[in-house]
Protein backbone atom coordinates (compact mmCIF):
# COMPACT_ATOMS: atom_id res chain seq x y z
CA UNK A 1 0.00 0.00 0.00
CA UNK A 2 1.43 3.20 -0.90
CA UNK A 3 0.05 6.32 1.34
CA UNK A 4 0.92 9.71 -0.25
CA UNK A 5 -0.87 13.30 0.79
CA UNK A 6 -3.19 14.46 -1.16
CA UNK A 7 -2.13 16.81 -4.32
CA UNK A 8 -3.92 19.93 -2.02
CA UNK A 9 -1.98 19.06 1.52
CA UNK A 10 1.21 21.24 1.01
CA UNK A 11 3.86 18.60 1.70
CA UNK A 12 6.62 20.28 3.66
CA UNK A 13 9.02 17.43 4.01
CA UNK A 14 8.82 16.58 0.19
CA UNK A 15 9.48 20.14 -0.59
CA UNK A 16 12.62 20.10 2.08
CA UNK A 17 13.84 16.98 -0.18
CA UNK A 18 13.40 18.81 -3.71
CA UNK A 19 15.75 21.66 -2.28
CA UNK A 20 18.24 18.99 -0.88
CA UNK A 21 18.54 18.04 -4.45
CA UNK A 22 19.90 21.25 -5.09
CA UNK A 23 22.87 21.01 -3.31
CA UNK A 24 23.50 17.29 -5.41
CA UNK A 25 23.42 19.25 -8.37
CA UNK A 26 19.69 18.12 -9.25
CA UNK A 27 17.59 20.98 -9.98
CA UNK A 28 13.84 21.08 -11.61
CA UNK A 29 12.13 18.49 -9.85
CA UNK A 30 9.32 18.05 -7.10
CA UNK A 31 9.28 15.32 -4.87
CA UNK A 32 6.41 14.39 -2.99
CA UNK A 33 7.40 12.43 0.33
CA UNK A 34 4.48 9.44 1.48
CA UNK A 35 4.59 6.00 3.10
CA UNK A 36 5.00 2.39 1.81
CA UNK A 37 3.58 -0.29 3.39
CA UNK A 38 4.06 -3.80 2.55
CA UNK A 39 1.23 -6.07 4.01
CA UNK A 40 1.87 -10.20 4.16
CA UNK A 41 -1.79 -11.43 3.39
CA UNK A 42 -3.67 -15.07 3.09
CA UNK A 43 -5.14 -14.77 -0.60
CA UNK A 44 -8.48 -14.85 0.56
CA UNK A 45 -8.18 -11.36 1.94
CA UNK A 46 -10.35 -9.60 -0.28
CA UNK A 47 -9.59 -5.42 -1.74
CA UNK A 48 -12.81 -4.21 0.23
CA UNK A 49 -10.84 -5.52 3.55
CA UNK A 50 -7.60 -4.14 2.41
CA UNK A 51 -8.61 -0.86 1.61
CA UNK A 52 -11.01 -0.81 5.25
CA UNK A 53 -7.01 -0.87 6.34
CA UNK A 54 -6.00 1.62 4.67
CA UNK A 55 -8.69 3.73 5.19
CA UNK A 56 -9.13 3.25 8.78
CA UNK A 57 -5.23 3.02 9.75
CA UNK A 58 -3.06 3.50 7.41
CA UNK A 59 -4.08 6.61 5.59
CA UNK A 60 -5.56 9.55 7.18
CA UNK A 61 -8.84 9.73 4.52
CA UNK A 62 -8.13 13.80 5.74
CA UNK A 63 -4.99 14.56 4.19
CA UNK A 64 -3.73 11.11 2.45
CA UNK A 65 -4.88 8.85 -0.83
CA UNK A 66 -3.56 5.43 -1.22
CA UNK A 67 -3.52 2.68 -3.51
CA UNK A 68 -3.14 -1.01 -3.13
CA UNK A 69 -1.18 -2.86 -5.48
CA UNK A 70 -1.10 -6.74 -4.98
CA UNK A 71 1.89 -8.42 -5.56
CA UNK B 1 -18.46 16.10 46.06
CA UNK B 2 -15.73 17.74 44.19
CA UNK B 3 -15.87 17.27 40.22
CA UNK B 4 -13.59 14.97 38.98
CA UNK B 5 -11.87 15.13 35.50
CA UNK B 6 -9.72 12.26 33.75
CA UNK B 7 -6.57 12.84 32.60
CA UNK B 8 -5.27 10.14 29.97
CA UNK B 9 -2.02 8.68 29.77
CA UNK B 10 -0.70 7.04 27.40
CA UNK B 11 2.62 5.26 26.43
CA UNK B 12 4.80 9.03 25.44
CA UNK B 13 2.29 11.27 27.02
CA UNK B 14 4.66 13.90 28.89
CA UNK B 15 2.58 16.57 29.93
CA UNK B 16 -0.36 14.41 32.13
CA UNK B 17 0.99 15.64 35.10
CA UNK B 18 1.17 19.62 34.16
CA UNK B 19 -2.75 19.02 33.16
CA UNK B 20 -3.48 17.58 36.28
CA UNK B 21 -2.12 20.13 38.26
CA UNK B 22 -4.29 22.37 36.09
CA UNK B 23 -7.52 20.51 37.16
CA UNK B 24 -6.16 20.71 40.53
CA UNK B 25 -5.54 24.70 40.79
CA UNK B 26 -9.08 25.16 39.11
CA UNK B 27 -10.39 22.87 42.30
CA UNK B 28 -11.37 19.91 40.56
CA UNK B 29 -9.93 16.46 41.66
CA UNK B 30 -8.03 14.72 38.92
CA UNK B 31 -8.37 10.88 38.05
CA UNK B 32 -5.78 9.34 36.63
CA UNK B 33 -6.93 7.17 33.43
CA UNK B 34 -4.85 4.91 31.57
CA UNK B 35 -4.77 3.82 28.07
CA UNK B 36 -5.51 0.53 28.17
CA UNK B 37 -8.38 0.67 30.20
CA UNK B 38 -11.95 0.50 28.91
CA UNK B 39 -12.56 2.70 31.97
CA UNK B 40 -13.24 5.96 32.45
CA UNK B 41 -14.30 5.90 36.06
CA UNK B 42 -17.07 7.93 36.02
CA UNK B 43 -15.40 11.12 35.41
CA UNK B 44 -17.45 14.22 34.33
CA UNK B 45 -15.29 15.66 32.14
CA UNK B 46 -11.67 14.01 30.29
CA UNK B 47 -8.28 15.97 29.18
CA UNK B 48 -6.43 13.81 26.52
CA UNK B 49 -2.51 15.78 27.53
CA UNK B 50 -0.09 16.31 24.81
CA UNK B 51 2.75 14.60 24.59
CA UNK B 52 3.96 11.78 21.84
CA UNK B 53 2.08 9.37 22.22
CA UNK B 54 3.15 5.71 21.19
CA UNK B 55 6.10 7.96 19.96
CA UNK B 56 4.15 9.75 16.86
CA UNK B 57 4.35 6.50 15.00
CA UNK B 58 2.31 6.23 11.96
CA UNK B 59 1.08 9.48 12.64
CA UNK B 60 1.04 12.05 15.54
CA UNK B 61 -2.42 10.53 17.37
CA UNK B 62 -3.67 7.74 15.20
CA UNK B 63 -2.35 4.65 17.51
CA UNK B 64 -3.64 6.40 20.25
CA UNK B 65 -6.95 7.07 18.87
CA UNK B 66 -7.57 3.71 19.08
CA UNK B 67 -6.43 2.62 22.34
CA UNK B 68 -9.06 0.94 24.41
CA UNK B 69 -9.52 3.90 26.94
CA UNK B 70 -10.58 6.28 23.10
CA UNK B 71 -13.20 3.66 22.56
CA UNK B 72 -14.71 4.82 26.17
CA UNK B 73 -13.83 8.73 25.31
CA UNK B 74 -15.71 8.63 21.99
CA UNK B 75 -18.80 6.65 23.10
CA UNK B 76 -19.25 9.22 26.27
CA UNK B 77 -18.46 12.19 23.82
CA UNK B 78 -21.59 10.74 21.98
CA UNK B 79 -23.21 11.27 25.31
CA UNK B 80 -22.30 14.74 26.22
CA UNK B 81 -18.90 14.05 28.05
CA UNK B 82 -16.88 17.26 27.93
CA UNK B 83 -13.33 16.43 25.99
CA UNK B 84 -10.16 18.54 25.79
CA UNK B 85 -7.77 17.32 23.72
CA UNK B 86 -4.29 19.66 23.92
CA UNK B 87 -1.55 19.37 21.73
CA UNK B 88 -0.83 15.48 20.77
CA UNK B 89 -4.37 15.48 22.32
CA UNK B 90 -6.08 17.44 19.57
CA UNK B 91 -4.39 15.39 17.39
CA UNK B 92 -5.61 12.07 19.15
CA UNK B 93 -9.00 13.56 18.93
CA UNK B 94 -8.85 14.15 15.27
CA UNK B 95 -7.96 11.02 14.34
CA UNK B 96 -10.66 9.35 16.66
CA UNK B 97 -13.40 11.39 14.46
CA UNK B 98 -14.23 13.33 17.10
CA UNK B 99 -13.29 16.36 15.86
CA UNK B 100 -12.50 17.66 12.00
CA UNK B 101 -9.62 18.23 10.17
CA UNK B 102 -5.68 16.94 10.66
CA UNK B 103 -2.73 18.38 12.06
CA UNK B 104 0.18 18.57 9.47
CA UNK B 105 4.11 18.70 9.72
CA UNK B 106 4.71 22.72 10.22
CA UNK B 107 4.98 25.01 7.59
CA UNK B 108 8.47 25.98 8.11
CA UNK B 109 9.17 22.16 9.70
CA UNK B 110 10.84 23.55 12.84
CA UNK B 111 9.58 22.27 15.93
CA UNK B 112 8.13 25.72 17.24
CA UNK B 113 8.06 26.44 20.61
CA UNK B 114 6.94 29.71 22.35
CA UNK B 115 4.63 31.76 24.28
CA UNK B 116 1.52 32.15 21.68
CA UNK B 117 -1.14 34.98 21.77
CA UNK B 118 -4.59 33.42 21.31
CA UNK B 119 -7.88 34.74 20.59
CA UNK B 120 -10.85 33.16 21.98
CA UNK B 121 -13.16 32.88 19.10
CA UNK B 122 -15.90 31.27 20.75
CA UNK B 123 -16.75 31.79 24.72
CA UNK B 124 -19.56 29.17 24.35
CA UNK B 125 -18.28 25.98 24.25
CA UNK B 126 -17.76 23.67 28.03
CA UNK B 127 -14.27 24.52 27.87
CA UNK B 128 -14.47 28.11 27.16
CA UNK B 129 -17.95 29.76 28.89
CA UNK B 130 -15.62 31.19 31.36
CA UNK B 131 -13.50 33.52 28.88
CA UNK B 132 -15.27 36.59 26.75
CA UNK B 133 -15.35 36.64 22.80
CA UNK B 134 -12.33 37.84 21.19
CA UNK B 135 -10.39 37.77 24.54
CA UNK B 136 -6.61 37.22 24.11
CA UNK B 137 -4.76 34.89 26.21
CA UNK B 138 -0.75 34.09 26.19
CA UNK B 139 -0.30 30.24 26.45
CA UNK B 140 2.55 28.18 25.35
CA UNK B 141 3.21 26.36 22.40
CA UNK B 142 5.27 23.40 21.22
CA UNK B 143 5.10 21.23 18.25
CA UNK B 144 6.51 19.79 15.07
CA UNK B 145 2.91 19.25 13.72
CA UNK B 146 0.57 21.63 14.33
CA UNK B 147 -0.47 23.13 11.12
CA UNK B 148 -4.17 22.62 10.91
CA UNK B 149 -5.71 21.57 7.60
CA UNK B 150 -9.42 20.58 6.47
CA UNK B 151 -10.81 20.14 3.38
CA UNK B 152 -12.22 23.49 2.27
CA UNK B 153 -15.60 22.56 2.99
CA UNK B 154 -15.02 21.79 5.94
CA UNK B 155 -13.44 25.15 7.26
CA UNK B 156 -16.08 26.69 5.27
CA UNK B 157 -18.29 24.99 7.66
CA UNK B 158 -16.53 25.26 10.86
CA UNK B 159 -16.63 29.53 10.21
CA UNK B 160 -19.99 29.29 9.90
CA UNK B 161 -20.94 27.59 12.51
CA UNK B 162 -18.89 29.33 14.78
CA UNK B 163 -16.28 25.95 15.19
CA UNK B 164 -12.79 28.06 15.45
CA UNK B 165 -12.70 28.13 19.36
CA UNK B 166 -9.31 29.85 18.93
CA UNK B 167 -6.96 31.65 16.34
CA UNK B 168 -3.53 32.47 16.50
CA UNK B 169 -2.70 36.21 17.39
CA UNK B 170 0.65 38.08 15.99
CA UNK B 171 1.89 35.53 13.97
CA UNK B 172 0.78 31.92 12.82
CA UNK B 173 3.45 29.93 14.13
CA UNK B 174 2.73 26.76 12.03
CA UNK B 175 1.29 27.55 9.08
CA UNK B 176 -2.67 26.54 9.90
CA UNK B 177 -5.17 27.21 8.03
CA UNK B 178 -7.17 30.71 8.42
CA UNK B 179 -4.87 30.76 11.67
CA UNK B 180 -6.99 28.15 13.46
CA UNK B 181 -4.97 27.64 16.57
CA UNK B 182 -8.37 25.12 17.98
CA UNK B 183 -12.01 23.83 17.01
CA UNK B 184 -15.19 22.50 18.99
CA UNK B 185 -17.62 19.52 17.83
CA UNK B 186 -20.78 20.62 16.70
CA UNK B 187 -22.08 20.63 20.34
CA UNK B 188 -19.14 22.69 21.94
CA UNK B 189 -18.55 19.99 24.11
CA UNK B 190 -15.08 18.46 23.18
CA UNK B 191 -12.57 21.19 22.28
CA UNK B 192 -8.99 20.74 20.94
CA UNK B 193 -6.31 22.91 20.35
CA UNK B 194 -2.27 22.59 19.47
CA UNK B 195 -0.73 25.69 22.28
CA UNK B 196 -0.82 24.14 25.82
CA UNK B 197 -3.05 26.31 28.30
CA UNK B 198 -2.28 23.51 31.37
CA UNK B 199 1.13 25.03 30.97
CA UNK B 200 -0.05 28.75 31.81
CA UNK B 201 -1.44 28.24 35.31
CA UNK B 202 1.32 30.25 37.29
CA UNK B 203 3.26 32.62 37.20
CA UNK B 204 6.20 30.91 38.14
CA UNK B 205 6.32 28.53 35.42
CA UNK B 206 4.23 29.98 32.76
CA UNK B 207 4.02 33.16 31.09
CA UNK B 208 0.58 33.89 32.73
CA UNK B 209 -2.47 32.31 34.31
CA UNK B 210 -4.88 32.66 31.18
CA UNK B 211 -4.43 29.19 30.52
CA UNK B 212 -6.60 27.36 33.55
CA UNK B 213 -9.56 29.57 32.35
CA UNK B 214 -10.34 26.76 30.24
CA UNK B 215 -10.36 24.50 33.10
CA UNK B 216 -12.57 26.44 35.49
CA UNK B 217 -15.26 26.78 32.40
CA UNK B 218 -15.59 23.33 32.10
CA UNK B 219 -16.51 23.57 36.02
CA UNK B 220 -19.17 26.06 35.52
CA UNK B 221 -20.19 24.28 32.23
CA UNK B 222 -20.94 21.06 34.27
CA UNK B 223 -22.02 23.11 37.68
CA UNK B 224 -24.90 24.74 35.19
CA UNK B 225 -26.37 21.63 33.14
CA UNK B 226 -26.22 18.51 34.47
CA UNK B 227 -24.26 15.73 32.96
CA UNK B 228 -26.31 14.15 30.15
Amino acid sequence: MDVMPKPEILDVQGQAVSRALTRIGVSGIEVRQGKHFELEVDDSVDDETLHRIAGDLLANPVIEDWTVTRV
Amino acid sequence: MSTRIGVITFPGTLDDVDASRAVRYAGAEPVALWHGDHDLQEVDAVVVPGGFSYGDYLRAGAIASLAPIMREVVEGAAKGLPVLGICNGFQILCEAGLLPGALTRNEKLHFVCRDQKLRVENADTAWTSGFTRDEEILVPVKNAEGRFVAAPDTLKALEAEGRVVFRYVGGNPNGSAADIAGVASENGRVVGLMPHPEHAIDLLTGPSEQGLGLFTSVLGTLAGAPAA
